[in-house]
């Protein structure tokens, strides 16, 4: 993976909020989702965004797609702004930005061909003619590894793992230089999720992906990323290499995430989990750092003041005692 | 598999699905065994069969499709599957066996308050009725027993960690977190005081964090009780977290079964090393398992991981290999059995 020093994307001080709307429709308070996010992803990496329901990883990876609109803050897409683009010009950058749902196979038309299915970005958004298409999408067939007699089959005639296949390469026949992939392997066995992954890691060789990887899995984003970025009720709480992070983690809910997560063959992670409670309702956000109600290290001073997140031995941190 | 004298043990279950492309046959000849007190993890992908398998113990497959091909289930001296069916309804389901269903959320009713839902659980199956539950839903609920049984429900919710258990009983289930709910469900699982407990994948919904304190909290609850569990999981961590013996089983048939240590550590079929292999660990290398899962319509003959074995010969095509025994308490079903820690 080349690392060159211009960012792909860029986020600034990002925030999306809900409305909160009683029976009358009237506001009620807001859902602070997204919350002041600011990262950068550089060009092949992946990056992985972990945290647990509720904490806003989702929110961000479809404010990014422009599905929600930004409350505040900056989405710089290859150097350009794209948060507040009009339509047209939003559509112009779907080509290089797209994004992965937890199953791509399921948002095939059942009444279309494989064939046709792959065709259609191609004709929307390029001006391609039909055999330049047609060599394009057969390439694609093949790297995501279906036979190319594939392309006469309706999707009911594939088994569960082959549309899967066909979703993907549906996304990739644009040629993006940026995918989202939003929880990609939830709902998968093991040995299938295995497969799965190494499809996303050939594909990012072949065409020169980024990715960012939405996961509550940790264990997957391990082997999937090289940084890693941990959010909790809305905010970025730790940013750092995943090794680093894994070895040393430094915001005490990283500590509690990856104490959580069951280590096959050792002992059991369960007898000494500390953890209590639940996440607060994202309607009724803590004051000062939001890890406060729950967080072992709490002091007076957490109540008081939110911590930044500040750069501590090559990683990012918000905690007041990292 | 296990010399103890078993709660539970189950023998050639055989069960087929009806399906508009034929039978399915869903469970092939399956033995299952469950010590008294015992937390056994039933793991398997999808479609493997062991939700069939817990529903089929529990005596609750869908009456339409399902067909009982053979075998048999014995609980405690008696076989399930030809007992008296009112016995079974009276006796055991839902009070000497109890569930926890996977997804807490559609288990209760939206529409009522937490406390009507536990209170009409306990009016069949306290543990303090007479055996016989009340001959209609019009007949009253003995006010001696009730209260009694109020004490009951409340001492459990404490022992989940539900805060204020009196005000949260009036609580409708939305109000409820989904650990909180699932802390309910275990609770309710509780309340008739049963030998077994059958947990459908129980902590699959919720966050790792939050998973880890249920299975904590069911470990301790059910130890302390001496209540046997049947857990069954896809996820091979909440298996090692919980478990005291594992069986895997793949595409309809039981693979192995072994005490958790022997089973993590020297698995030795190949489908169960192959599984585990599976697992992302730390070192970013992935395994897959080549191949896919063969359909129950027309399923591989012999042991049906033989396709996708390594070790597969022709013995394994001819017929299922029967049980056997590589220590006291380790079984496998395999004719080629790998010896040594999975590499």
């Amino acid at each position: 993976m080349s690392v060159s020093p211009t960012p792909l994307l860029e986020l600034v001080d990002l925030a999306r909020h809900f409305p909160v709307r009683n029976a009358f429709g009237r506001r009620t308070g807001w859902i602070r989702a997204v919350d002041g996010v600011s990262l950068t992803v550089w060009p092949g990496e992946t990056l992985g965004l972990v945290g647990e329901s509720g904490c806003g990883k989702s929110t961000l990876g479809k404010t990014v797609m422009g599905v929600h609109a930004p409350t505040a803050g900056d989405i710089r897409f290859a150097g350009r702004e794209i948060g507040r683009l009009a339509r047209r010009e939003r559509r112009a950058i779907a080509k290089d930005l797209q994004y992965v749902y937890q199953d791509p196979g399921a948002s095939l038309d059942p009444r279309w061909k494989v064939l046709h299915s792959l065709h259609e970005p191609l004709k929307i958004h390029t001006r391609l003619s039909r055999a330049e298409r047609d060599e394009q999408v057969r390439a694609i067939l093949a790297a995501v590894g279906l036979p190319g007699a594939h392309l006469d089959l309706y999707p009911h005639e594939l088994s569960g793992g082959q549309q899967r296949r066909v979703g993907l390469a549906r996304i990739l026949t644009l040629r993006p230089r940026m995918v989202i992939l939003d929880e990609p392997t939830s709902g998968l066995d093991v040995s299938v999720q295995a497969s799965v992954l190494k499809l996303f890691r050939s594909l990012q060789d072949s065409f020169a992906l980024t990715y960012v990887f939405i996961s509550h899995d940790l264990a997957v984003v391990r082997a999937m990323c090289a940084r890693i970025a941990v959010m909790y009720l809305g905010r970025i709480v730790e940013l750092g290499e995943t090794a680093a992070v894994f070895e040393a983690p430094r915001h005490p809910y990283t500590r509690s995430l990856l104490a959580a997560v069951p280590r096959i063959g050792g002992r059991r992670v369960t007898l000494d989990f500390v953890l209590e409670g639940e996440p607060p309702n994202p309607r009724d956000v803590p004051s000062g750092c939001r890890f406060r109600t729950r967080c072992p290290l709490v002091q007076d001073v957490c109540a008081r003041e939110e911590p930044a997140l500040r750069e501590v031995e090559g990683g990012l941190v918000a905690c007041h005692f990292a | 598999m296990g010399a103890m004298a078993e709660l539970l043990s189950v023998r050639g279950l055989t069960v087929d699905f009806l399906t508009d492309g034929g039978a399915a046959q869903v469970l092939d000849g399956i033995n299952l065994d469950v010590g008294p007190g015992e937390v056994v993890g039933l793991v398997g992908e999808s479609g493997c069969g062991k939700t069939t398998l817990a529903r089929a113990i529990l005596g609750i497959l869908p009456a339409g499709p399902a067909r009982i091909r053979g075998g048999e289930v014995r609980f405690k001296d008696a076989d399930l599957l030809r007992a008296d069916p009112a016995v079974v309804n009276d006796r055991v389901r839902g009070r000497a066996i109890t569930f926890i269903p996977q997804d807490p959320s559609t288990s209760f009713s939206p529409v009522f308050p937490v406390e009507t839902q536990i209170m009409d659980l306990m009016k069949w199956k306290s543990p303090r009725s007479t055996g016989q539950g009340p001959s209609s839903t019009l007949s009253r609920y003995p006010r001696e027993r009730h209260r009694a049984d109020r004490e009951a429900v409340l001492e459990t919710l404490r022992a989940v960690q539900i805060p204020e258990p009196a005000r949260a009983l009036k609580r409708l289930p939305h109000e409820f977190s989904g650990g909180q709910r699932q802390r309910l469900m275990i609770a309710m699982a509780l309340l008739p005081r049963p030998d077994l407990i059958i947990a459908d994948e129980p902590t699959t919904s919720l966050d790792v964090t939050i998973q880890a304190q249920i299975l904590r909290l069911l470990r301790e609850l059910v130890k302390e009780r001496g209540v046997s569990v049947l857990f069954t999981t896809h996820d091979l961590g909440t298996a090692h977290e919980i478990c005291d013996r594992v069986v895997v089983m793949y595409a309809g048939q039981e693979m192995e079964a072994a005490p958790a240590e022997a089973f993590f550590g020297r698995p030795a079929h190949p489908y169960t090393r192959r599984l585990l292999a599976s697992v992302p660990t730390g070192t970013g290398e992935l395994r897959d398992i080549p191949g896919e899962v063969p359909s129950l319509v027309d399923p591989p003959s012999g042991c049906r991981f033989h396709p996708r074995c390594d070790y597969a010969t022709a013995e394994c095509r001819a017929g299922r290999p029967a049980p056997r025994a590589l220590t006291r308490d380790h079984g496998v079903r395999c004719h080629h059995p790998v010896d040594g820690p999975n590499a």
